[in-house]
């Protein structure tokens, strides 16, 4: 192993570990503990419908991954992912049911709406810490509960189907998007957010904005200093984060595996989100991996807590520790310096033969 | 000397340190103190001194080698064990709490205790005052230490090393804060510990001093020891070779006379604030052609800063009209000043310099990458800014495994050539440096200042700010002393004014009566 994999391997470390302490907690938790770990680590395999369920459970962490990968890659610690996905969803689904346009576009419009509603909407933590210098982590926390309050009083007083409740009214046939899969609820929406991905790599590595985004968030003083318009480079990254973020709100919503709008409490893709950045390393040609391994990991938690005892909650221990031991900087840094010494002598003694 | 060997209070052995950037900061070093000496640890920047003493104090912990303590093999976990041990250190940036009193930062942390409990107060500031006195260091303990001088807070680092029983005394590089008249009081009182049976380590790169004050020198050179001398045996001379490895070289003969074309900068009655409202530059006005070099040597804090910081466009906020090529700036944007080729190379490299998660070739376009030969209208031109990328590696010497290793890894000597690269790279009219070659070795050193020169030659307006004496004589054309925010002397003809002379001006003791133009 030398210094430039030493990062995978911690991150694959990680996981092991967090995966056997789950394991652990199942063994000693469980009456049949053989049988919940097996489940949990094949549950994906059992049948086609939870496979498909794999797939289709990614396609939201792949949006808001690939989302958070681009505000956190401008330093800008912006959590309103959730509440942008949220209104996103919101968006489109208040324009199939309230306009009727023709099939196909009627999608389209509503998803570029949804998109833009994210977009606009993840902007004013950045826009309230330019003005303000509020912390943008405290405003975007604090927004995704104004953006669910104002989506359940828009569900409520204008889109509630009021023989069901907390439900919309149905959507038209003609405003769900295209199952690939028969039978099963994967969709469209995986194409889309593999696009995504992918563009959203060439966004941060090969353009001109992506660039000047990375730097600023690396270091917004040299960022300046060489010219940088820093101020704008921090709102549109936070607006094209958003943007995708509310894209994949409005994908979801439109999916098949929504018939109406019945979003009245906070989904948590913002956080997956965070671990999915985590994992990808900020790099959004990464999430759809990521994306694939927490699918996995939950889908096989559900099917588990279907046949045994062992309840849903048990891949929020294992994710707690991903996430703790992949951002703890020390973890493993002795080996890590060893590597690095290690090396640095090996360069040592070549000059040495060298000279 | 004769018992030198029972003597020895401390030995460091083949001591190995590499940082988790991967860089060997020390590769083999040894040393050993006699006790009551004051022993210099001299070397360049970079040299490896600080480490090495990080390494004595416990804040480093060394990846080979073993350290002796009067006869015994020890590690040292922490500073705390250092202390504990009889090790003291004092920090070239004083480590005290600014808002406390002197008695106070003496007794941190080692407080007497009423009732243990509550600070004794009063035994603090007696035991503060005893120890002061015990000394010979003259001073209030009662006053606030965010009101006493840079010499007095020294002391006070000093006299909080001894309150902790500090046998051996760690200075790095104490004398670079001080006035000269500041230095001679401090060598007094070192001369008095020694006498009082304290062994000291001097770290300093200033001969002279080493020369006046230390009884033996280990001299090191890029991580190595080049080996202990007895002081009165060795010359300056033979001590300056071993620490850069050659002959070095200070003046460049080959310099040509300066060939002026037209005002480059022209900056009228400037005046800057800093951010608490405090006047930093003051009515400043002066003028810089093309093809020359017009060096401004000064104490830290006269301004420099704040004026560098105008004329980049990095404060927009100043009193009084800059012009460069005759337009001027200030409604232009920082990218607006770079568009009219000026290439700034700032004063903390990696403060502003670059960003040290990125790679060689991530730092090195930031000031050009909007140009049409790296770019298109959206997507970078990737393949050409790899292949500018490696020429500049190769024409600035930056020696780096490739172009994708990041610059964090790299020494400062080659973040500073990554830097320098970068803002030549663009073929500047107006060059603007600020301490170009602060905490890089002699080698890049000088790499740097030719450079400056081959600009000058091909007509660039040069602005040199340095705090490096021999540096803005050995290259200005023309030369000025920044003195409390104005020119307290400009002098158009360098071979006229002696270091000595320049130095009454940058401490304000001399005056000129008119500024020049």
């Amino acid at each position: 192993m030398n210094s430039k994999n030493f990062e995978l391997f911690r991150m694959l470390f990680s996981i092991v570990i967090a995966v056997l302490i789950s394991l652990l907690v199942i063994f000693f938790l469980s009456d049949q503990p053989l049988l919940a770990i097996y489940y949990l680590l094949t549950g994906p395999f059992t049948s086609v419908r939870n496979f498909c369920n794999v797939i289709e459970s990614m396609i939201p962490l792949i949006f808001t991954g690939t989302g958070v990968c681009i505000m956190f890659s401008a330093n800008q610690i912006n959590l309103a992912t959730d509440g942008g996905f949220h209104l996103g969803g919101l968006v489109a689904a208040t324009i199939v049911l309230q306009l009727s346009l023709p099939s196909g576009v009627n999608i389209v419009v509503a998803l570029i709406a949804a998109s833009v509603a994210g977009g606009l909407f993840c902007m004013i933590p950045a826009l309230l810490k330019i003005k303000t210098e509020a912390s943008e982590m405290v405003s975007s926390l604090m927004l995704n509960y104004l953006s669910l309050w104002f989506c359940t009083f828009i569900l409520m007083y204008f889109l509630q189907d009021p023989s069901k409740g907390s439900a919309s009214y149905k959507f038209p046939d003609n405003a769900e998007l295209l199952t690939l899969i028969s039978g099963t609820n994967v969709h469209i929406g995986l194409f889309i957010a593999l696009i995504v991905a992918v563009l959203g790599y060439v966004f941060l590595y090969k353009t001109k904005l992506g660039y000047e985004l990375r730097l600023t968030g690396e270091n917004k003083d040299f960022a300046r200093y060489s010219g940088i318009n820093i101020v704008k480079v921090i709102l549109l990254s936070q607006l094209i984060g958003g943007l995708i973020a509310g894209l994949g709100g409005g994908v979801e919503i439109l999916s098949p595996i929504y018939t109406r709008f019945t979003w009245t409490s906070l989904l948590g893709y913002g956080w997956d989100a965070i671990i999915i950045c985590t994992l990808a390393r900020k790099n959004p040609l990464h999430t759809p991996l990521a994306a694939l391994f927490i699918a996995y990991l939950r889908t096989g938690a559900s099917v588990m807590a279907r046949y045994t005892d062992v309840t849903l909650e048990i891949v929020q221990i294992t994710q707690g520790i991903i996430i703790l031991l992949v951002v703890a900087e020390q973890f493993l840094s002795g080996t890590r310096h060893k590597i690095i010494a290690r090396e640095a002598k090996a360069a040592l003694k070549e000059e040495e033969g060298v000279a | 000397m004769a018992d030198l060997e029972n003597n020895i209070v401390l030995q460091m052995n083949h001591i190995m340190k590499i940082y988790s950037n991967g860089v060997v900061a020390n590769e083999d070093v040894s040393l050993d103190l006699v006790k009551g000496e004051i022993h210099a640890l001299l070397g360049e920047n970079g040299a490896g001194k600080s480490t090495l003493m990080k390494v004595l104090f416990g804040l480093e912990s060394p990846d080979q080698g073993e350290i002796v303590l009067n006869g015994q093999a020890t590690t040292i976990k922490s500073p705390q064990d250092a202390i504990s041990k009889g090790i003291g250190m004092v920090h070239q940036h004083f480590m005290l709490v600014p808002s406390l009193t002197v008695a106070e930062n003496i007794i941190l942390g080692v407080e007497p205790r009423k009732n243990g409990v509550f600070i004794d107060m009063d035994q603090a500031v007696s035991a503060a005052a005893e120890i002061a006195e015990k000394y010979n260091f003259d001073l209030d303990v009662k006053a606030k230490v965010e009101e006493i001088p840079v010499g007095l807070k020294q002391k006070v680092e000093i006299l909080k090393a001894l309150y902790r029983g500090a046998d051996i005394l760690i200075l790095d590089e104490p004398t670079a804060v001080l006035t000269p008249q500041e230095t001679e009081e401090l060598f007094i009182q070192l001369e008095k510990l020694k006498a009082d049976g304290h062994t000291i380590i001097f770290i300093s790169h200033k001969l002279d001093e080493i020369k006046r004050i230390c009884d033996r020198a280990t001299i090191m050179r890029s991580g190595r020891s080049m080996g202990t001398y007895q002081v009165k045996d060795i010359t300056t001379e033979e001590m300056s070779r071993l620490m850069v490895g050659r002959d070095v070289v200070l003046t460049f003969d080959d310099k040509k006379p300066a060939q002026v074309s037209d005002v480059k900068i022209q900056v009228k009655n400037l005046s800057v604030r800093n951010g608490q409202g405090v006047l930093k530059v003051d009515d400043l006005s002066f003028e810089l052609r093309g093809g020359e070099i017009l060096g401004v040597a000064g104490v830290e804090g006269n301004g420099q800063s704040e004026l560098i910081d105008t004329l980049t466009g990095l404060n927009k906020h100043y009193k009084g009209v800059i012009e460069f090529k005759g337009q001027d700036i200030a409604k232009s944007s920082i990218k607006d000043i770079r568009e009219l080729k000026v290439a700034h190379i700032p004063e903390d490299r990696m403060v502003s310099g670059c960003a040290g998660n990125l790679n060689i070739l991530e730092n090195m376009f930031s000031n050009q990458y909007t140009d049409s030969e790296f770019s298109g209208k959206i997507l970078l031109k990737l393949k050409r800014i790899t292949e500018r990328t490696e020429e500049l590696i190769k024409e600035y010497l930056v020696k780096c495994k490739s172009y994708k290793q990041n610059v964090g890894m790299l020494s400062g000597g080659n973040i500073q050539k990554v830097i320098v690269a970068r803002e030549f790279s663009t073929g500047p009219d107006i060059i603007i440096a600020n301490q170009p070659t602060r905490g890089v070795d002699v080698g890049a050193s000088e790499f740097i200042r030719r450079r400056l020169l081959e600009f000058r030659d091909a007509g660039c307006a040069v602005l040199l700010i340095s705090a490096d004496l021999n540096e803005v004589f050995s290259l200005s054309d023309r030369l000025a002393a920044m003195y409390k925010g104005k020119f307290a002397g400009l002098f158009d003809d360098v071979s006229k004014v002696t270091e000595a002379e320049l130095g009454q001006y940058m401490l304000g003791l001399k005056h000129q009566e008119e500024q020049g133009a």
